[in-house]
């Protein structure tokens, strides 16, 4: 085997590993005293190598946080927002909505009512001081659209790695 | 004795990368790290925590396409349908919602992801398919660029850390 043969079968081991880590813990993370030792038997890894595989993808911005999804409405309240912003305010009025700490996901998406945004906190009224002083900031109508409902069983998301993904830069 | 409160101001910020993170989380709050863990998992028991474990940005990862579809669906199928589109692994949010008529006219909202547009079409058109939606009124609403992502902070303290993630710009398709 060459020097290249071997990194190449680095550099598959190490995709293989982080499929794995992604599809395998996305949920179901270990609540025993020592998660990432646990991972790391499980992977035939040492801890070392999760633990830095990890901060990786955290710096890259893959990773969000290994942590908890919280129901919505169980723990605080959050409704889904959304507002018709003329085109040519849309860069400013979005700048006023993230720089709110109550507002977690913040998009634009293509129809009329063109700002889509999640908004947490505490209480209802807490969440309700928050919209109205938004819509007093921006001097635009907020149309919030609280879950009712929720249908969907959160199981993570089944990823595989895609070329012109991050992983592949 | 677990402050509810303190304990999710600190998990909201992610577990720490180290050896033994409950316990490091146990120091922050003046807690153990038996008391953490068996707290978690009570919070998973009761539902009030969906999933605990890595959660990752799917944009960041190549699935750059993700979109928003809404549907006018009438009340005595609702369940149904609502239950029917969550099942699909690429559809991560199925959710019942208000109506605002007469400026929205929808009642259900699911979140479809996919590689590209094209992918996110083919999804839809599988679960309208799979699901047997018939003369129902939908959209499709694209998301363009992402202004603000992170996880949701419900209290709100001194040390939150913004995830402020900007100009993702996609590509439109021509």
């Amino acid at each position: 085997m060459t020097i290249d043969e071997v990194r190449q079968a680095d550099v598959i081991d190490k995709t293989e590993l982080i499929q794995q880590l992604m599809n395998e813990y996305q949920h179901d993370f270990p609540l025993s005293t020592t998660p990432y030792a646990d991972i790391a038997t499980r992977l035939g890894v040492e801890e070392q190598q999760v633990i830095e595989l990890l901060r990786e993808l955290d710096t890259k911005g893959i990773l969000s946080r290994v942590g908890a999804v919280f129901r919505p409405n169980r723990v605080g309240v959050s409704t889904l927002a959304a507002m018709a912003v003329p085109e040519h305010n849309l860069e400013s009025v979005a700048d006023i909505i993230s720089s709110y700490a109550a507002v977690n996901h913040n998009y634009e998406r293509e129809h009329h009512f063109n700002l889509w945004f999640v908004a947490t906190a505490e209480n209802a009224e807490q969440l309700q001081n928050i919209l109205d002083d938004m819509e007093a900031q921006t001097n635009i109508r907020i149309m919030s659209l609280p879950m009712e409902k929720d249908y969907h069983i959160d199981l993570g998301f089944p990823l595989k790695l895609i070329k012109g993904g991050l992983l592949h830069d | 004795m677990i402050n509810e409160r303190e304990l999710i101001a600190v998990l909201q910020q992610g577990l720490p990368l180290d050896s033994h993170p409950y316990a490091v989380i146990a120091e922050k709050i003046n807690s153990s790290e038996e008391e953490v863990i068996n707290y978690i998992k009570l919070m998973k028991e009761k539902g009030d925590i969906k999933r605990f474990g890595l959660v990752v940005r799917h944009r960041k990862l190549g699935y750059k396409s993700n979109a928003m579809v809404v549907w006018d669906i009438p009340y005595d199928r609702v369940n149904e349908l609502g239950q029917c589109f969550g099942q699909f692994d690429f559809v991560t949010l199925s959710y019942r919602r208000p109506r605002h008529l007469p400026d929205w006219p929808y009642n259900l909202f699911c979140m479809i992801h996919g590689q590209d547009r094209d992918d996110v079409v083919k999804n839809l058109q599988f679960m309208i398919k799979n699901c047997n939606v018939n003369g129902v009124k939908y959209e499709l609403l694209f998301s363009n660029r992402c202004f603000k992502q992170r996880g949701a902070l419900y209290v709100h303290g001194e040390s939150e850390k913004n995830e402020t993630v900007v100009s993702l710009k996609e590509k439109r398709a021509v």
